[in-house]
């Protein structure tokens, strides 16, 4: 039995028979021969195969930058798919013709990819300033231009009003409905609509691969280092695309995208939307999921540190019933979690911002944007009349896991947070971790620098300007 | 030399044209190699590589590849039928490794099969049989045990011996500065077509199609007249395709030639990180005598370069570097030094600017702690070293600098970039932040044009005019995006004084133009331009005699304007008059050759004119540097460049913003990083890091030499852009020491790049030393 992989291909239903874990970079590039996209990684870090995807939200469609190269097949089922080819009706659209005229290409290879990643922002926000240009363009590397053509071609099309994609219409969408099994070549890609479907899959084939955003497991794919012969994946359970606001908590399902949470965590702590914003990139945030970056458990993950700061907590589903745990719990050791074979994460829960809270998260990398982090330190505190009453610090890139700072978080409590408290907290922290020496930093740095975070934290929340891209 | 050049009305050249190519390049029209449509029977390849860096290599078991489905062959040293070499330069340097391994990312065998995917996993099913070997993997290391790929090279102008010793003040240093991956978006690639009587087609994503041409044919065993090369454009080069793409096309061709099927070999990002050069790393330690106003007396200078596991092109890159360690300085005594370390890691190659920025980071290091030791502005001191009537104008090579612009173009962009205020404010930002820091610096940039290598100097151009009066254009030069082809064409056009669509762009292909040299050393249009200039000029000669015939005029009377050629109120059109001349039997047809003149290098004594003019440039950087993290940023850069009269200011401007950034790049995130066992670990994007979008400072202002045509006759009187602005790019570096030296008033301990991590090193070190004061 197969199954084709079903959906729009620049305007017109397409259906592919294919491996659905074949990455739709690969495929573009093969039977149809759309070669505008290119391949300059395949680890989804320089965007020359970004492309577009378009699905309903909130009953319109909405298209996002994603990256092909680590994108599967079986994943733009039921979606829409745009590609450099197809962006042109008749004549360029705006950003491809500001860009040809304004000396944005060189050699030419990255322009497709950035082309995309521009024409989605003038599509989603037609009033980009240039830190949401900058945004947009995170995820594209050029090596010829140093990007000051290219930002500019996107200034002048934000200032005509952007520009729209063309595309099917939100009923059309109904002739390409997401199907429940998609089957090729011996690879099976489950696709259920709901949790209780999904739970019955997860218990019934517990080595399946469970399939968030795919940003981190398709890097693999891409390097043909593996093959996905069994994915359910998460991104049509409707649960899990949930988010939740009540007086006390925010809650997004595990299939939420961290783009989905940026537009609503920006308003309570403002520091984690700087940290979102800098995870990944636009085409990166676009797919992958809160609970697919807590599920991969990776000791250098940007969202554990952040969310262990705040007190967020995991909910775990299963047949047998729900479970909650502190996210600091979930993680056991290196890449080894809490979850059981047959259980998923359903969702995560963010307490809201208490009165005297102050949260900030710092993530010290190489470079601002698209990079990993070396170190990234999460402070919490909540003052009362000036002394600090509690206490919550986690560290990414310090140890196998992401990791709470206890002791520090205690010689805090209690004090007015001087500098003399800052230094004993700081000692505290250099007393807690025995990292790594890496490509990334030596251990000696990361214990240098996580320590002078707390007096950076200290800095911050009296008021200082303390980081030099807030200049 | 022809004086049209003078003559000619400008209408084209000079003009800020686009890319040729940009309208494609949007719309995903532009092809690449890997974008060509694949023949029937392709067969796709991927190389076995070397996981260690230095070992044995007893032999492999490939059965379990061969078993896969749709693999076709494998093969290795034992099967190459000509010549296993690939080295630009020397012999000795295989394709295939033969007995011994020698880096990690070394080719020892190539497998092929139906389709690209099963090949790359193929490869990796290849047991190897490698006995390890002590590994050398520490420059420093390297030159203890005197392990060099080629002899030392010395730079040696008067007696520095002599005048470090009576200098009244002795400063030394040690500075490492790290390499610099090319990371052109796209990998390399070629695509071998077998044709009949053993020809071979390839199309090689390389700026040098004759050296590809060469090597195939030796690889193969045959006649260089059996291979062409062909290549239209490039995804970036930057010097990583200058030698390294033979190994890329020996390889497929080689699998064309075995099997009688057209292969394509493109390399995984990983592989093409791991396998291929960089730019090398290098550790000089040197020394300067002056006087009490900071006035240089003598400078001694030691390179060790890591040349990696071959010569390659460590030879000029080295010479590059000693004939940069002046910059823009004029050092009575001098005695500068390189060697050629060989370490068991991947062997170092050209990269946009080749020593260069070795060479000027050392000297500016020097200039800056000669400031700081004596308390003296930096400016003022580099102000009085300039080359000029107070100092001299004979570089330690023997060239004479005699079109000096540096007073020009220094004053000029310390003037618009506000100096003088901001220095201000930015002391008094400090003296009041004992965290974030800020810090301001200028360079000057005096950049040699020429291959050092006097034979490479020259050019060949191919140019038809077609009876529609259409004209095409072939030139040994080759497209990586720089506007080669675009500015090549203007100029054709401008000697016809036709519209620039009039003039078809063509590949680069070795059966049009033979013998060509790299299109590399930023001399791609000085070469080229002037090659198609020469052809153009010579048809254009021809055509006027007719002309002058047909209207029964002196030819001094024919004149050629916007597609028509006039005799005073008469005229016909372009096409009309190719007509004429071909029922004339008139050649409409050219071959230019070119050859810089003037120029000359005797590389055993060092010296002599190697190079045809020197371009100059001018930077100003400002950074803030956090204390508690070395994170750093560039706030504001203001640069001023010459490039003569430019044939094309908009691609002009391109190279200079585009090089300004990759410079800034090499100075501060792109760090390479090797682990203990000698492999590379940063082979992506994910651990390398290239500036992105948002690095590129907030205000930069990039400014053109106004009116300033290049005193030598070059093409239009235009100068060469690719390389020079790249080592504006320091400037940056020279800021964050700023910054730093602002902790302590101490001279800054700071390696390149200045990650943050180094930053943070320095700053601990500074804040040591004003605990200990």
């Amino acid at each position: 039995m197969s199954n084709s992989v079903r959906f729009f291909l620049n305007g017109q239903i397409h259906q592919a028979s294919v491996r659905p874990d074949t990455t739709v970079l690969d495929w573009l590039r093969s039977a149809p021969r759309l070669t505008g996209t290119k391949e300059g990684c395949a680890e989804g870090d320089c965007g020359a195969c970004s492309v577009l995807v378009g699905q309903i939200d909130g009953g319109e469609v909405r298209y996002h930058a994603a990256n092909s190269c680590i994108l599967a097949m079986g994943q733009i089922d039921g979606k829409a798919l745009v590609t450099v080819e197809g962006l042109k009706t008749g004549e360029l659209h705006p950003i491809q013709a500001a860009m040809a005229e304004n000396g944005s290409s060189q050699c030419g290879f990255c322009t497709p990819g950035i082309v995309m990643s521009l024409a989605g922002l003038a599509a989603a926000n037609p009033q980009a300033d240039d830190e949401a240009i900058h945004d947009a363009l995170a995820g594209n590397l050029c090596r010829c231009t140093g990007y000051r053509p290219i930002v500019e071609a996107a200034r002048k099309v934000v200032a005509a009003g952007g520009a729209t994609i063309t595309g099917p219409h939100v009923a059309a969408f109904a002739q390409i409905e997401p199907q429940p099994l998609l089957s090729e070549g011996g690879a099976v890609f489950h696709q259920p609509a709901s949790l209780n479907e999904l739970l019955a899959l997860r218990s019934e084939k517990p080595d399946a691969i469970l399939l968030g955003g795919g940003t981190d497991l398709g890097v693999a794919l891409a390097d043909y280092h593996t093959d996905w012969n069994e994915v359910i994946s998460l991104g049509s359970v409707r649960e899990l695309r949930q988010i939740r606001e009540t007086d006390n908590h925010l809650s997004f399902g595990a299939a939420v995208t961290w783009e989905e949470i940026l537009a609503h965590v920006g308003g309570y702590y403002p520091s984690l939307a700087t940290l979102i914003r800098r995870f990944g990139s636009t085409q990166i945030r676009s797919m992958g999921t809160i609970g697919g970056n807590i599920g991969t458990a990776s000791p250098i993950g940007d969202g554990p540190p952040a969310l262990i700061a705040l007190g967020a907590e995991v909910e775990l589903a299963s047949l047998s019933g729900h479970r909650f745990l502190p996210l600091e719990d979930f993680f056991l050791d290196y890449r080894k979690t809490e979850l059981r074979p047959n259980e998923v994460i359903a969702s995560v829960s963010i307490p809201k911002p208490k009165e005297g809270q102050e949260f900030r998260v710092y993530k010290i990398s190489k470079r601002y944007d698209q990079d990993i982090s070396t170190v990234c330190g999460a402070f919490s505190i909540v003052r009362e009349d000036g002394q600090v009453r509690s206490a919550r610090i986690a560290f990414g890139g310090m140890a196998a896991t992401p990791l709470r700072a206890t002791e520090a978080e205690q010689v805090l409590v209690g004090t007015d947070f001087d500098e003399r408290a800052a230094n004993a907290c700081a000692d505290a922290i250099g007393a807690r971790f025995k990292p790594l020496s890496d490509w990334r930093g030596s251990a000696e740095y990361r214990l240098q620098v996580a320590s002078n975070l707390v007096e950076r934290f200290r800095r911050d929340v009296a008021g200082e300007t303390i980081e030099v891209m807030a200049l | 030399m022809n004086t049209d050049a003078k003559i000619v009305q400008r209408s084209i050249v000079g003009k800020g044209i686009a890319h040729d190519s940009a309208a494609r390049h949007v719309a995903g029209e532009a092809n690449y190699i890997d974008d060509m449509p694949e023949l029937p029977g392709t067969l796709h390849a991927a190389f076995v590589l070397s996981p260690v860096a230095h070992g044995k290599l007893n032999g492999f078991d490939a059965s379990e590849a061969l078993a896969m489905a749709g693999v076709v062959g494998v093969w290795s040293a034992k099967d190459v039928p000509g010549h296993n070499e690939v080295g630009p330069i020397h012999t000795g340097e295989t394709l295939f490794a033969e007995n011994i391994v020698d880096h990690e990312g070394r080719v020892i065998a190539v497998v092929a099969a139906r389709d690209f995917e099963t090949a790359y996993r193929a490869a990796k099913k290849v047991k190897l049989d490698i006995e390890p070997l002590e590994a050398v993997l520490d420059i420093e290391d390297a030159h203890r045990r005197k392990n060099y790929v080629v002899p030392v090279q010395e730079v040696v102008d008067g007696d520095v011996d002599a005048a470090l010793a009576g200098a009244p003040y002795v400063f030394s240093g040690k500075l490492k500065m790290g390499g610099q991956d090319h990371f052109y978006l796209e990998t390399h690639i070629a695509y071998a077509i077998p044709g009949e009587n053993g020809e071979m087609l390839v199309h090689s994503s390389t700026q040098h199609p004759t050296e590809v041409q060469h090597h195939v044919a030796g690889i193969l065993g045959i006649h260089a007249n059996a291979v062409e090369c062909q290549v239209r454009r490039m995804g970036g080069g930057f010097g990583g395709k200058e030698s390294q793409p033979t190994i890329i096309a020996g390889a497929a061709a080689l699998i064309a030639a075995k099997t009688g099927k057209p292969c394509k070999m493109r390399l995984k990002r990983r592989d093409d990180m791991a396998g291929t050069g960089k730019r090398h790393d290098f550790v000089v330690n040197w020394k300067v005598g002056v006087d009490e106003r900071g006035r240089i007396l003598g400078l001694d200078a030691e390179y060790l370069a890591r040349a990696g596991n071959l010569p390659d092109l460590t030879g000029p890159v080295i010479t590059r570097a000693l004939t940069h360690t002046d910059n823009s300085y004029h050092i009575p005594h001098a005695r500068f030094v390189g060697h050629a370390c060989k370490t068991n890691t991947v062997s170092n190659t050209a990269f946009r600017g080749f020593g260069g920025p070795q060479g000027i980071i050392t000297i500016e290091a020097v200039i800056d702690t000669i400031a700081r030791e004596l308390k003296l502005e930096p400016n003022a001191v580099r102000a009085i070293n300039y080359y000029g009537d107070d100092t001299g104008d004979t570089t330690p090579y023997g060239q004479k600098v005699d079109d000096n612009r540096l007073v020009e173009v220094t004053d000029a962009v310390l003037a618009s970039a506000d100096w003088q205020q901001r220095r201000a404010e930015i002391d008094a930002h400090n003296a009041a932040n004992p965290i974030i820091r800020r810090g301001l610096a200028m360079m000057p940039v005096k950049f040699g044009i020429s291959f050092n290598l006097t034979s490479l100097n020259q050019a060949g151009a191919l140019v038809h005019v077609y009876l529609d009066g259409s004209i095409f254009l072939n030139h040994g030069g080759t497209e990586m995006g720089q506007g080669l082809f675009v500015k090549v064409a203007q100029v054709v056009a401008e000697v016809f004084q036709v519209e620039l669509d009039m003039v078809r762009i063509s590949s680069t292909a070795t059966g049009k133009v033979p013998n060509t040299s790299a299109t590399a050393a930023s001399t791609g249009s000085d070469l080229n331009g002037m090659a198609a200039f020469k052809a153009a000029t010579a048809i254009k000669a021809r055509l006027t005699r007719v002309a002058a015939e047909h209207f029964d005029v002196e030819e001094e009377v024919i004149i050629y304007r916007e597609g028509r050629v006039h005799a005073d109120n008469r005229s016909v059109s372009f096409g009309e008059l190719a007509k004429m001349a071909w029922a004339k039997r008139v050649q409409l047809s050219e071959a230019g050759h070119y050859a810089t003149p003037k120029i000359h290098w005797d590389g055993k004594t060092m010296k002599g004119r190697p190079f045809f003019y020197f371009s100059y440039g001018a930077a100003v950087a400002e950074v803030a540097i956090d204390t508690l993290t070395g994170e750093t940023r560039c706030l504001r850069a203001d640069i001023l460049q010459d490039v003569g009269s430019p044939l094309n200011p908009a691609i002009d401007l391109g190279q200079i913003e585009g090089a300004f950034v990759q410079g800034m790049g090499w100075v501060t995130c792109e760090e390479l990083w090797w682990d203990k066992a000698g492999r590379l670990r940063t082979v992506g994007p994910s651990t390398y890091k290239i500036p992105g979008s948002r690095d590129v400072p907030p205000i930069f202002n990039v400014r053109i030499l106004d009116n300033m045509p290049n005193r030598e006759e070059t093409v239009f009187r235009s100068k060469a852009i690719g390389e020079p602005p790249l080592m504006l790019g320091i400037s940056i570096w020279l800021a964050i020491r700023d910054a730093i030296a602002s902790i302590a008033g101490s001279v800054p301990q700071l390696d390149s790049p200045a990650t943050p991590e180094a930053v943070l090193r320095s700053v601990r070190e500074a804040k040591g030393k004003l605990n200990d004061s």
